[in-house]
């Protein structure tokens, strides 16, 4: 039992920090997007092929620069995460009504204002279904990041199933199995809370 | 990287097995998840509160870690190759019965009306209208399961799966990091290319749709 606190907090880490950069990154990007077509359609290829990239080869091939440690696992994380990040982020900035944005510039927003006040509110529920797909996919494989030897429930799962010991594989994947269950969860929770709001503001 | 080429020529021998049984391990996954989710997903579009249910339940499957499932699996069906590709068919079917649903779902209820208008039955529907329509979607998940199917792959050699993922764990435990590149390149390889054939799969069938519709 006194393992499975520690492990998880690490797991949580390494999950945030990875989704995290990839979110710090991601929205700018998304954002330079809107602009520029050509390089949109060379940058989604590029992060579609990233995303194709098998976990553990993904792993290994990070591991072989940031060496046998979390960072390796955060750094996969994160390049995972563009995908769902930098698509959604840039699905939900570009699929605001057309009217809407007519209509702040009709009341003469610049093109900062009607993004910050306009595009960006408008896109949220979107951008937070893409953090949703990223944490959920991040924290399994977070739990891969064992055979890299990083940290986290991934070593609980694994010495459990070296030593065949039920118990201790069950008390890594539970917790990792309710944890994705919860994120998946909660944060669709804040989506759907969110475009009912918009919806009602609409009409 | 001369030192990787080195590792592969001189294992050029095992790492064609390997490939071969990735390759095997993710056919017969995939293709079973296709017999068996394409149906569900036909079926699921007759009972939409069926579908919600059954539909959220494979989500929560899904949002389980792979080694998790793969470690469940090892401790009721043992080692080897039948728990490896369980684990597997498992995890393929949910995008492919998504796909096959929401495609079906999208298809237009002019079509459907035309259809019955032309005294159609509901297989006759199905088979020369709904399917060809919703191909590109249940293309899309086909493609998104077989990405997933052959990543979990290289995982499932931990549970005696056999595949590239052997060569990987076998690298790792010896620190010889080119032998880790042996599995992880051929694995990196065969999924983009599994991707890029879907893809153009999935262009073909959906230009093959619009010309349906515009004529």
């Amino acid at each position: 039992m006194s393992s499975i606190l520690p492990a998880m907090l690490t797991h949580l880490r390494i999950t945030f920090f990875g989704v995290l950069a990839a979110v710090l990154l991601g929205l700018p990007t998304a954002a330079f997007l809107i602009r520029h077509e050509r390089v949109r359609r060379t940058l989604f290829v590029i992060i579609d092929a990233i995303q194709t990239v098998p976990s553990l080869a993904m792993l290994t091939f990070v591991m072989l620069v940031f060496g046998l440690n979390d960072t390796t696992v955060i750094v996969a994380i994160f390049f995972y995460s563009l995908f769902p990040i930098i698509r959604n982020t840039y699905v939900g900035l570009t699929s605001v009504d057309k009217g809407t944005i007519r209509a702040g510039k009709g009341i003469g927003m610049t093109n900062l204002q009607i993004f910050s006040m306009i595009r960006f509110p408008l896109a949220v529920p979107m951008i937070l279904t893409g953090i949703r797909l990223a944490v959920v996919s991040a924290l399994g494989l977070a739990t891969t990041g064992v055979f890299i030897g990083a940290g986290g429930l991934g070593m609980l799962i694994w010495r459990g199933i070296q030593t065949r010991n039920m118990r201790m594989m069950l008390s890594g994947a539970i917790p990792v199995s309710l944890l994705a269950i919860l994120f998946e969860y909660a944060i669709g929770l804040i989506e759907k809370q969110l475009l009912k709001r918009q919806r009602r503001s609409n009409t | 990287m001369s030192g990787f080429f080195a590792e592969l020529s001189r294992n050029s021998h095992a790492v064609l097995v390997a490939v071969g049984q990735h390759i095997a391990l993710s056919v017969v996954a995939i293709l079973s998840g296709i017999l068996v989710a394409v149906p569900m997903g036909v079926l699921l579009t007759y009972h939409t509160r069926a579908a919600k249910i059954v539909l959220g339940i494979f989500s929560v499957v899904n949002t389980i870690p792979s080694i998790v499932l793969l470690g469940v699996a090892m401790i009721f069906l043992g080692i080897g190759y039948i728990p490896a590709t369980t684990v597997l068919f498992v995890y393929s079917l949910l995008p492919i019965m998504r796909g096959t649903y929401t495609g079906i779902k999208e298809v237009s209820p002019n079509a459907l009306k035309a259809a019955r208008g032309m005294g159609m039955s509901r297989l006759q529907m199905l088979r020369l209208v709904q399917l060809p329509l919703a191909m590109p979607s249940i293309i899309t998940g086909i493609r998104l399961s077989s990405i997933y199917i052959i990543s979990w792959a290289t995982l499932a050699a931990f549970i005696g799966g056999g595949g590239l993922g052997d060569l990987i764990w076998m690298g790792l435990q010896t620190y010889n990091f080119n032998m880790v590149l042996c599995g992880a390149v051929p694995a990196t390889i065969l999924s983009l290319l599994v991707s890029f054939l879907l893809n153009r799969l999935i262009k073909r069938t959906s230009r093959h749709r619009r010309e349906e519709v515009a004529a």
